[in-house]
């Protein structure tokens, strides 16, 4: 993720630790992927109440844009910043493989460099990644534009409701993702369907969309 | 376990410790006393086969392992390679087998933490991981419990830890139903001058505890792996560790950031034996003595003995001789990642293991001694038998050859592994550019524009059974071939020898055999033995295992723009077979699925020819002429382009001239490669083949949606697709898991 967004944006971001109180200015805030704390109680419990998050909650709050990927998917969603859950997979092993994605909605920073309905080519690599909420909320979240991306062609990896694999929070600011879009930006990388959601996300919107 | 130190050291007791007489007479002398319980479990420890070789070792001596690209050879935690620009790749292979029959998740998961903890232990960022997996038949009832928890242990660990399992091996064998394998391969980056070992130096010096707490877990672990397995194998449960892959990621920043502060002087993992070996190992390497305090040790258990704490296998620790200058910001480097941290010992200059607990003295041995005088055995061998050739005439051609080879890309060996990879992150880090399927896995060296490391692990079991030297020399030549596919240059490799009972004289004559066979090959192709691992005693109730010498290696790739994959011919493209017709179907695939038998001779292994068409095939890669590229092994020319087709999602149109048809199309004859070249440069390539006198033939054309060979074959890559796609997933009852998902 840091080699990704050093690529696109052309500049390092600055790193916090997870006892930090407070985040240095910023127009971006991305959790990243990766097994905090092991999982071991639940993917993103423990980093959910990590000191940071009180931080991220006020950053998000102040209409900082928030970024989390995979295990920051579920660090957002443990820590109430984003509705849901994600559970086991319905395969019940791990799934690491490249999906389909469809973008459900454009209207918004992260994914304006996108067409609605255009379909991305996208990894994933989780084993918690089966999104749910209930009827109320999914009715909600779908009447609201909050579903960013669906999985397409039959690609669901993991069982999640109404194909979801990513969610905006109500205002918008905050996105969460299973997919790793931070894996499909250099033509090293065999495509760079991803990186346009960076690109977004950091309005560096004179970059042509590839 | 709790037994006092003074318990008394009767013969049972030396027994349980797989110590003979012999060896306890030369413990006697070279304690100058009895033992206490304590030293003897020590000595068991240092002298056990794991840790000290001692079967294996007057044949290890026999590889080579100098080259000049070797930093480091074997010897140390893992092997160290320079590939330019004063970067090093540091690697190593290592069997998990025995925890892994017994409880497959956790055996597995930290057969991984081990050999990633051998990689940075070194100062190495570890980039990539492989995993080398034997199982029992199929059918076997404890087959598919063993497949599903090996698989997620593997990826439960390297998943969490970070690192892209980019390769491996899966076969299936009945020889192996009551003995698994588990090879553990990684690799990582570091600067030439920045590579850490575990010599000390320096009288007087902290010795340090860094990592997780101290537990019961594994105590007896090595002595365990060096034993045979019998129907009492339940009981030993208690000898396999519990691996903790977030500690283990913790570990490696924290001991990455403390070698960069330049505190620490030695450092060395506490893998097999714990405590012991690494603390034996820094102060012999490095003419000291240790002295330990058992109760500075960090332990998560109450009324842990000396015994024990010295012979715990838990895992995610370190031992490191830290400069006392450094020791506080050492220390806040590992409260930091919230890791134990603790002054354990002090280096002497008395070059004795000194023990203390509780007050006492528990052991006090020559340190020396320990490493130095383990027992060398030159154990009785005899020369395995040798086969007579047999012409293809002798074996039956099948009946449909379309059938044949629908039944071969949906065996169990050859089908797909997308089940297993899938489980395993290919593409963490970012850097992955070959994911598992093709020749090798290929990941791309952070900070550098062009340049990629190819790596791939390889043996064929059935062959090394047949014969030893041919079946040794056939590891590594394939993984050579598999390298020089992708476009890399061969640089070394890493040896995870896995055999039955050595003091069994055809076992051993197996062990003598193939590796001189290794070493031979070694040689021929310039890949030098760099790091390595011995598994004896991989038989149950009697019975070993196929003798399965895994060869882990690793290729230079200079600009990655001009790298081979199998998955990239395109319609038009000329193919051509490097190589001539085959004519081996003894312990071929074929011979097994079509004709349901395993005999006869393995293949021959023309080492001048394998460098020669490798050096070819290479050249021709780097010269932009293949578009694609694949090795023919198991299953032969017809599997071989079978996979090509099905990888690249495109027909092809073969006319290849043949003598006997089932030999051609699956025969394993060795040093052969499929190299699809684009049309306008096929005439170029072929007068290139003959200027080099290196044999080809130009055997089709890529294009339409079904491979066509002769008359003899036309299937469509769909149906090809199809077959070799469902056998695991089947196997493995994901088709009814799913089903129930619904």
């Amino acid at each position: 993720m840091i080699a990704a967004i050093t690529k696109i944006s052309g500049h390092a971001p600055t790193l916090a630790w997870h006892t930090d109180t407070a985040l240095p200015d910023s127009e971006l805030v991305i959790i990243p992927g990766g097994f905090s704390h092991g999982d071991y109680l639940r993917a993103g419990a423990i980093a959910a109440r990590a000191p940071v998050m009180k931080a991220v909650a006020q950053a998000a709050e102040n209409g900082v844009r928030i970024l989390g990927v995979c295990n920051g998917f579920q660090t957002l969603t443990e820590s109430g910043l984003l509705p849901g859950a994600l559970m086991r997979n319905a395969g019940l092993t791990f799934v690491c493989k490249e999906v389909k994605l469809q973008i459900a909605n454009n209207q918004n920073p992260f994914t304006q460099l996108y067409q609605e309905g255009e379909i991305i080519r996208c990894p994933v690599a989780h084993h918690d990644g089966n999104y749910f909420a209930d009827a109320k909320t999914l009715e909600r979240i779908e009447g609201e534009g909050q579903v960013a991306f669906r999985y397409a062609e039959g690609s669901n990896p993991n069982g999640s409701l109404n194909d979801i694999a990513g969610i905006f929070n109500a205002r918008g600011n905050v996105l969460g993702m299973m997919p790793h879009p931070e894996n499909l930006v250099e033509p090293a990388h065999s495509g760079i369907d991803g990186k346009r959601l960076f690109q977004g996300a950091l309005d560096l919107l004179e970059v042509e969309p590839a | 376990m709790t037994v006092n130190n003074t318990a008394p050291i009767t013969p049972e007791l030396i027994a349980s410790h797989g110590i003979n007489d012999e060896e306890y007479q030369r413990i006697l002398e070279l304690t100058e006393r009895e033992p206490s319980f304590t030293e003897l479990g020590i000595w068991s420890a240092m002298w056990n086969e794991h840790c000290s070789y001692k079967s294996s070792k007057k044949w290890l001596k026999t590889l080579p392992t100098d080259g000049p690209r070797v930093v480091y050879g074997p010897g140390e935690n893992a092997g160290v390679v320079d590939i330019g620009d004063d970067d090093v790749v540091v690697f190593k292979m290592e069997s998990h087998n025995h925890p892994s029959f017994i409880e497959p998740y956790q055996g597995a998961a930290t057969g991984v933490g081990g050999i990633l903890r051998d990689v940075f232990t070194m100062g190495a960022r570890p980039i990539a991981a492989m995993n080398a997996l034997r199982f029992g038949e199929p059918d076997h009832p404890k087959t598919r419990h063993l497949v599903s928890g090996v698989v997620s242990g593997v990826g439960g660990y390297g998943n969490s830890f970070g690192v892209p399992t980019v390769g491996g091996e899966v076969n299936f064998h009945p020889r192996y139903n009551g003995n698994i394998l588990v090879n553990a391969f990684a690799a990582g980056l570091a600067k030439r001058d920045a590579i850490y070992v575990s010599k000390a130096e320096g009288v007087g010096l902290p010795v340090v505890y860094l990592g997780a707490k101290t537990g019961r877990d594994g105590v007896g672990g090595a002595t365990m792996a060096s034993a045979e397995f019998d129907d009492s194998i339940e009981e030993k449960r208690p000898t396999v560790q519990v691996g903790d892959p977030f500690t283990e990621k913790c570990l490696l920043e924290a001991c990455l950031e403390l070698m960069a502060s330049g505190a620490v002087i030695a450092i060395q993992d506490m893998g097999a034996a714990g405590l012991t070996c690494s603390a034996v190992e820094m102060g012999a390497r490095g003419d000291l003595g240790i002295r330990l305090n058992l109760d500075d040790v960090p332990v998560r258990e109450e009324n842990m003995t000396a015994y024990e704490m010295m012979l715990s296998e838990s895992q995610e620790r370190m031992l490191m001789v830290l400069r006392p200058e450094k020791e506080e910001q050492a220390k806040q480097i590992f409260t930091k990642w919230g890791l134990d941290f603790a002054v354990v010992g002090v280096t002497t200059d008395d070059l004795r293991f000194s023990i203390h607990h509780q007050g006492e003295e528990v052991a006090n041995l020559p340190i020396k001694k320990l490493g130095d005088e383990a027992p060398e055995y030159d154990r009785p061998w005899i020369e395995p038998g040798t086969h007579s050739p047999q012409e293809p005439h002798l074996f039956a051609p099948p009946h449909d050859y379309n059938a044949a080879l629908i039944k071969l890309l949906g065996s169990p060996d050859l089908s797909s592994r997308r089940w297993v990879w899938e489980q395993y992150d290919t593409w963490i880090q970012g850097n992955s550019l070959q994911l598992p399927g093709g020749d090798a896995g290929v990941v791309r060296v952070e900070g550098h524009d062009t340049k990629a490391l190819a790596f791939s692990s390889d043996v064929t079991p059935r062959y090394v059974e047949a014969d030893p030297y041919q079946g040794g020399k056939q590891a590594v030549a394939e993984c050579y071939r598999n390298l020089i596919a992708t476009g890399a240059e061969p640089l070394a490799a890493t040896d995870n020898l896995n055999f039955g009972n050595p003091e069994k004289p055809e076992i051993m004559g197996q062990l003598v055999a193939a590796v001189r066979g290794i070493g031979e090959a070694c040689e021929a192709l310039s890949m030098p033995i760099v790091s390595g691992n011995v598994s004896l005693y991989n038989e149950t109730n009697g019975e070993a295992i196929l003798p399965t010498p895994t060869i882990g290696g690793v290729g230079l790739i200079e600009d990655h723009a001009r790298m081979a994959r199998i998955d990239t011919a395109d319609t038009g493209d000329v193919v051509f077979l490097i190589g001539t017709e085959a004519t081996h179907l003894a312990n071929s695939l074929y011979q097994r699925e079509i004709l349901f038998e395993e005999s006869g001779p393995a293949p021959e292994v023309d080492l001048l020819m394998e460098r020669a068409r490798g050096d070819f095939v290479l050249a021709a890669i780097r010269s932009e002429y293949a578009s694609a590229c694949h090795d023919i092994s198991d299953g032969g020319l017809a599997i071989a382009l079978a996979e090509m087709c099905m990888a690249s999602g495109e027909g092809m149109r073969c006319e290849i001239e043949v003598t006997y048809p089932h030999s051609a199309l699956f025969g394993e004859d060795q040093a052969r490669y499929l190299v699809a070249v684009d049309e306008q440069w096929a005439d170029m390539f072929a007068a290139n083949c003959e200027g080099s006198g290196v044999s080809f033939a130009k055997i089709g054309t890529v294009g339409g949606d079904r491979l066509i060979i002769n008359d003899l074959i036309d299937i469509s890559v769909e149906d090809m697709t199809t077959t070799h796609e469902s056998w695991f997933p089947a196997f493995m009852g994901e088709t009814a898991l799913a089903a129930a998902a619904e």
